[in-house]
């Protein structure tokens, strides 16, 4: 059960408010939930088991639910649904406490002004594991309210009710919670009662069917890129396609007077234009001749030299016992990732609407709070006259943790007078991305007598992940040493090897990179798995055995272990080929959830083929195991998608390709026909499920080619060098 | 010019300034049915998949021009609560969305299979179903579209008995 040592994790009373006549009977807006600072923490150790807390605003109040007049509770999201099902998460933590069906919970994204914003962000696989205890406790603070009115209104005594799908009883006569808020001014504020014990939860643990299902099957316009508003034009801004390219002048005379232009707008940073429709200005768009200067002629051969071990600063992240000796003999292996597109199907977009000293923003957003900030800051305005009004993301992925053209869509809407709907082109999605930085590994390892590992040093490089990005400025970074981000996934989880050590080499590329789902985890365990297996090879030991042989006894050791033995077994794993497949092993540890996965993999027309995963994995107390499943199973397609297909170049200056099909991404064909996913419980609360799959796919699959055929692929996308 | 052309099950006449508007912009803005998406405007990801006379079509690159007196169907006229398309159904069933953004492309997709092969194998699937989803739902919509197969046979099957 949840931790309650802390004074400061209790939900506080001083921060209630009850208001009404917002339209429904019993409006309850409950208060903060008390900071609890995510930083001060083991500092580096932690970021790689990172399970950052829930943080809200606690300077106002917030509200979190309303109990409608049909007796429904609406509730109000501070995270954002981006496919990662948290609605649905939520929805069964609210349901449970506050004894209502699924059916009568409605979950919707919090806008701005209610206040209900999570001042960091939805990401990091955070959101149900941050919100179990205080959703939870203000679910059950609302349901001892309700009670306490009830009582009042029914004349019994409070022990005498019992409550069952929003209906509160008592000898024969009921109440629903809609009638018992009615008219309620001055509510009695309890302290936190207990929490039901989670055997008692009818919807917490059970594979409940997700909460948007029918919005998304029945096609609702939930998304971003649906978002109107009334008397709305369309906005477009001219983007440089070269690398680094700053703004010197526009010639704008042409585009100015072309049909349905309203107006051209030219900013220090950019340049927009407003028209009545969108193709309007489109085409105005291409009329506008900038110029560009301080742009190169990169290629993708300077990007690599540049993301080379041995540039830029370096940091020691862990360490253990003695580095090698200039003379010590040691097997090294290099590997590599390219640079790497979020691809969201959903184009960034925005409709803002500037009238005056306030401002409405709808948009696809994984940052509410900054976007808001930015967009105030921007304009001049005050904070709490800018309201943001999240929508659905058509896929979050991390890109969504910017979002400069709600400033940009702000700006145009001021100079119109209008609000202004604008959205990025496919080609600009793939040229203006936030990428998954490229990385460069060394990895060097020793054997003993007994053939485990008496050494091993990984040193990797990457551009920046979650340096200077508006979540973590730079002053952080440079405190805590070390990019947050890109050193997921970089630490050695073999923790019982005598020596160790894990460096981290930072390089600023000349692009933007930033968040991509899973950060550093993705390159860096196929980088140190992928080395594991070659030792294991050379050790002439199993690849399972060789690595259970090497972890450690903390309770986290002892997690992965068990999923470690648990792939195996539900994979009956192997090392022989038959039939022309292999399978591979791999293992990490991400945001304290350890995951294992068998690949199945054959080569077909000389293609790398994936026929099945098997993935094992330990997220604590599951909410919802379908879910969680879902998460695995798109997890694997997309780190197939990612390990064996996609890549971006660099040529003549420019970002390529700009388009699906030369960006090459896993399609139906490419997906394993079988997903078998098997989940255990090591600990009693929920945590981190939507990136930890990530981890193991990239060296499961190199680790079943290297079987097949004894070739080491040391470099994503996985390529064969030779005809099988 | 105008356009005149059935829209799930309705006539509707547009009156449009250039006629190769994309009939994805006509659907989404004119119309105001926005389950059909923009994903690439370039029919390299198929989120803007819809029917014209039965036929899979993507709509961001197929001028408007071209749907004049033809039956076009989106997703909003696939089937509904009261009455979902058997692809619905399935994708309920299966509980097959994340994000959800490309899928109603990809029903769309499957719907027109299912009119041409009724029970597709996994390879007619590779071959046809040929979208993009990032959130990765293949391996569930595979599970799905087996299953719709089997309800649109049913269907079929019940809708002759009923005549």
């Amino acid at each position: 059960m949840a931790d309650k040592g802390n004074d400061s994790k209790k939900t506080s009373r001083r921060k209630f408010l009850i208001k009404g006549g917002l339209g429904t009977v019993g409006v309850v807006a409950i208060g903060a939930y008390i900071f609890r600072n995510p930083i001060r923490r083991e500092l580096l150790g932690f970021a790689n088991s990172l399970e950052a807390p829930y943080t809200d605003n606690t300077d106002k109040p917030m509200m979190w639910f309303e109990v409608t007049k049909i007796n429904e509770i609406l509730l109000h999201s501070p995270k954002m649904e981006m496919g990662q099902g948290t609605f649905t998460g939520i929805a069964q933590m609210a349901a449970d406490e506050l004894s209502v069906s699924m059916d009568q919970i409605k979950v919707v994204h919090a806008a701005s002004s209610t206040g209900n914003v999570d001042s960091f962000a939805t990401g990091g696989s955070t959101s149900i594991s941050g919100l179990w205890e205080p959703l939870r406790e203000l679910a059950a603070m609302l349901r001892v309210m309700l009670i306490k009115e009830a009582a009042r209104k029914m004349n019994v005594g409070i022990d005498e009710l019992s409550v069952e799908n929003g209906i509160i009883s008592a000898k024969g006569k009921s109440l629903t919670y809609a009638l018992a808020a009615e008219g309620v001014e001055n509510w009695e504020i309890p302290d936190v009662p207990a929490l039901k014990d989670i055997k008692d939860y009818k919807f917490i643990g059970k594979p409940v069917p997700r909460v948007d299902l029918d919005a998304k099957v029945y096609g609702n316009p939930i998304f971003g890129m649906d978002a109107e508003m009334p008397g709305m034009l369309y906005g477009a801004v001219v983007r440089p396609s070269k690398i680094g390219s700053t703004f010197v002048s526009a010639d704008i005379s042409a585009a100015e007077h072309m049909p349905g232009v309203v107006k051209i707008i030219v900013e220090d940073d950019f340049v927009g234009v407003v028209a009545n429709s969108m193709m309007e200005a489109e085409h105005a768009k291409n009329a506008i001749n900038v110029t560009w200067g301080n742009y190169g002629d990169l290629d993708t051969a300077a990007i690599k030299n540049m993301m080379t071990v041995g540039n830029g600063n370096s940091t020691t992240i862990q360490k253990n016992g003695n580095a090698f000796g200039e003379d010590d003999d040691f097997e090294i292996l290099e590997f590599r990732s390219p640079i790497g597109a979020h691809a969201q199907i959903e184009p960034n977009g925005v409709v803002a609407s500037v009238d005056g000293d306030s401002a409405t923003i709808k948009i696809s957003t994984q940052v509410v709070s900054i976007t808001r900030k930015e967009v105030a800051k921007r304009l001049g305005l005050d904070t709490e006259k800018v309201n943001i009004v999240p929508t659905y993301l058509g896929g979050g992925f991390g890109r969504r943790l910017h979002t400069p053209h709600a400033v940009q869509a702000a700006v145009m809407s001021k100079a119109v007078g209008k609000p202004v709907k604008y959205f990025f082109s496919r080609k600009e999605e793939f040229q203006h991305d936030m990428f998954r930085p490229p990385t460069h590994h060394i990895i060097k390892g020793k054997l003993n007598s007994e053939g485990f590992l008496d050494t091993l040093e990984h040193e990797f490089v990457s551009g920046d992940v979650a340096t200077d990005s508006a979540l973590i400025p730079n002053f952080l970074t440079n405190f805590l040493g070390a990019d947050v981000g890109a050193i997921r996934g970089g630490f050695i989880q073999y923790t019982a090897i005598p020596n160790f050590r894990a460096v981290y080499w930072h390089v600023v590329l000349p692009f933007a990179t930033s968040w991509w789902r899973s950060l550093g985890l993705l390159a860096n365990t196929f980088a140190m798995e992928s080395f594991i297996d070659e030792m294991a090879i050379k050790a002439k030991k199993n690849a399972v055995e060789f690595r259970i042989g090497q972890i450690g006894e903390s309770p986290i050791d002892v997690r992965l272990k068990n999923v470690i033995k648990a792939a195996a077994k539900k994979a009956n794993y192997h090392e022989e080929v038959i039939n022309g497949r292999a399978m591979g092993f791999a293992a990490s540890i991400d945001a304290n959830t350890p995951c294992a996965q068998v690949a199945e993999v054959s080569i077909v027309d000389n293609e790398i083929v994936v026929h099945k995963v098997t993935v094992a994995m330990d997220p604590g107390l599951a909410v919802n195991p379908d879910q969680i499943r879902a998460q695995c199973e798109g997890c694997v397609i997309m780190g197939i998608s990612a390990v064996l297909y996609e890549e971006m170049f660099v040529e003549n200056g420019e970002l390529t390709p700009t388009i699906y099909g030369p960006y090459q991404m896993a399609l139906m064909k490419n997906a394993p026909k079988e997903i078998d996913v098997v989940l255990l419980q090591g600990k009693d609360t929920p945590g981190a499920v939507g990136e930890p799959p990530l981890g193991p796919i990239g060296a499961a699959i190199a680790n079943a080619v290297r079987r097949l055929t004894g070739e080491r692929l040391t470099e994503l996308p996985l390529k064969l060098s030779k005809t099988v | 010019m105008e356009i005149s052309m059935t829209v799930n099950g309705m006539h509707k006449t547009v009156s449009i300034a250039d006629e190769n508007t994309p009939l994805l912009w006509v659907v989404r803005d004119t119309l105001g049915l926005k389950g059909t998406k923009f994903g690439c405007g370039k029919a390299a990801c198929g989120a803007c998949t819809l029917h014209v006379d039965g036929e899979a079509v993507r709509s961001c690159s197929y001028p408007v021009k071209f749907a004049e007196g033809k039956d076009v169907t989106t997703i909003e006229g696939l089937g509904d609560r009261e009455n979902p398309h058997p692809v619905q159904q399935a994708w309920i069933d299966e509980v097959v969305p994340q994000c959800g953004y490309c899928q109603p492309g990809f029903m769309m997709a499957t719907a027109a299979l299912l009119n041409k092969v009724s029970k597709p194998t996994d390879e007619d699937i590779d071959n046809n179903i040929i979208n993009v989803c990032r959130c990765g739902t293949y391996y569930r919509m595979r599970k799905a579209i087996h299953k719709a197969a089997e309800l649109h046979s049913k269907k079929e099957i019940y809708e002759s008995k009923e005549l």
